[in-house]
């Protein structure tokens, strides 16, 4: 915990989880889809969906989408700054079992027809955590460049992401398998020290095995 | 780590002025140099200022229940004290109006409690003339306060209640004021245990569950309370219990706390019949 965790950050208001939580979890799904969306339904759960209008959290979620910070003066606007660039968002509240009460799902769906869906909470600060991608349950906060990988469960196959991740110096922080059954497809969460170099996610997106490749770069703004 | 105790911070504060322990404690810590937390602590600074200059009395929150308390201090034809004191009362109402209505704050430690810290230190600026560099020192002695109190309880309304927010603003402010006017780091120790003494068992019972009401007011509590504090232990007043029991103690009441009084908006002046009515106003979308 450094000095700025608990001074800062600056934001706009009213509340470190249901606003400056909320951009964070719009931005990371604008970064994983890679692309500006111009489709965005979202579902809102518990405190997110009963006091979300109050606290801005519809704003904040389409701010984010848009590429906005969490300090961006334009996030009460961004609605209409949605329209305007021809993001079309739609809002609806959903109830989830055992989901933390700030919770959003957000399927969204980028000019080229790639879509996504990503499930995140907001656990108050402003920091928030990823506990869905389509229809895996994941586990990561967004703070570390974070890739995901869906592959063929075959023998071998994890070493060879690492060997590759280690050849272009990349450092391994965690690493999450997980698996839908025996030799079927399998999926890999690994969070990284170093942001992965364009070159390394062609690579992996060639290797024998692996079906498609998400990578979530923390600093960029997609 | 960061510092886990008031005890270790002001071992760390021997050599040392305490601000300066916490900034190079973190600087090694996150691997970060001086310069570069220097210049986004005074970034921080800036923007608290800047927050309180952008008060508009005619914006008004999402319920519609906040907005223009701090002009109607700042014009009041019959005030008890004013001056500086009422200064801080509308400070506070400031910065904690601009968050309910959607302006840009500076969280510290939370949203919420945005008001508190910027409450006391631009009127203690104003006053004293207080170069913008020694402000600066102050909140690194503030945020030194606010690592151990994250550490060993809680800075959220929705873990520990409003103690946690409110209370562990006004704890922090009460230290950066005895750092700020030449106090010693044990008063800084003394002010801190005191000021969260005096708000414990402060629950968190938002009406609507939005950051308005009590939130915005109580800034003006956490804000009047760290004065008082600062005030007694630069004279000398001391915490008959230590600072780290005193955050301990804010812990375990956190824990004891019903849900329904931690940010749930279910309990306290959440579930009086004028929070309810308003709360179903919002969720018809007549407000
Ligand atoms: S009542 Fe709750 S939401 Fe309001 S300031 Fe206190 S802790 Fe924060």
């Amino acid at each position: 915990m450094t000095v700025f965790d608990i001074m800062g950050p600056v934001m706009v208001g009213p509340s470190s989880s249901h606003t400056a939580g909320a951009v964070r979890i719009g931005r990371l799904t604008r970064a994983l889809l890679g692309a500006a969306p111009v489709r965005a339904e979202i579902r809102l759960h518990g405190s997110f969906s009963a006091t979300g209008r109050g606290h801005g959290t519809d704003r904040a979620l389409t701010a984010g989408l848009l590429g906005m910070e969490a300090d961006d003066p334009r996030l009460p606007q961004s609605l209409s700054l949605a329209r305007e660039v021809g993001l079309y968002v739609t809002f609806e509240p959903v109830t989830l079992p055992h989901a933390h009460p700030n919770t959003a799902v957000l399927t969204v769906t980028a000019a080229d027809g790639r879509t996504l869906t990503v499930t995140a909470a907001s656990l108050g600060g402003s920091r928030v955590k990823v506990t869905g991608v389509d229809d895996l349950e994941v586990s990561f906060s967004g703070d570390l460049p974070t890739l995901l990988l869906r592959n063929r469960d075959r023998p071998g196959i994890v070493a060879e992401v690492a060997q590759l991740l280690s050849a272009a110096g990349v450092n391994i922080a965690t690493l999450h398998l997980h698996r839908e059954g025996r030799g079927g497809l399998a999926a890999m969460v690994v969070e990284s020290d170093q942001p992965l170099p364009g070159g390394l996610l062609k690579a992996l997106a060639e290797t024998d095995g692996i079906e498609s490749v998400r990578y979530l770069d923390p600093k960029g703004g997609a | 780590m960061s510092f886990q105790s008031v005890e270790g911070l002001l071992q760390a504060a021997r050599e040392l002025p305490l601000w300066e322990a916490v900034l190079e404690h973190d600087c090694r810590e996150e691997g970060i140099s001086r310069e570069d937390s220097l210049s986004r602590m005074t970034a921080l600074w800036q923007a608290m200022k800047a927050a309180v200059a952008d008060y508009d009395p005619a914006r008004r929150s999402a319920s519609g229940l906040v907005g223009g308390a701090a002009a109607r201090v700042e014009s009041s034809p019959r005030p008890i004290v004013g001056g500086f004191v009422s200064q801080v009362i509308a400070a506070a109402l400031k910065t904690g109006e601009c968050n309910a209505c959607m302006r840009r704050i500076v969280a510290a430690p939370t949203a919420g409690a945005s008001g508190v810290l910027p409450a006391v230190l631009l009127p203690y600026q104003d006053k004293y003339h207080t170069p913008d560099g020694e402000m600066v020192e102050a909140l690194y002695a503030a945020a030194g306060f606010g690592q151990v109190i994250a550490a060993r309880a809680s800075i959220s309304g929705a873990e520990g209640g409003c103690q946690a927010e409110i209370g562990s603003a006004s704890a922090m402010a009460a230290a950066a004021l005895v750092s700020l006017h030449g106090g010693t780091p044990e008063q800084m120790a003394h002010a801190c245990a005191m000021a969260l003494k005096n708000l414990l068992g402060l629950v968190c019972d938002p009406v609507a569950g939005l950051v308005e009401v009590p939130c915005v007011k109580r800034n003006v509590a956490g804000a009047m309370n760290a004065l008082a504090c600062a005030e007694m232990a630069l004279a000398g007043v001391e915490s008959a219990i230590p600072c780290d029991e005193v955050i301990d103690a804010m812990r375990s009441v956190g824990a004891l706390l019903p849900d329904s009084l931690r940010e749930t908006g279910k309990g306290g002046l959440a579930a009086t019949p004028t929070a309810l009515r308003t709360a179903q106003r919002l969720r018809d979308g007549e407000i």
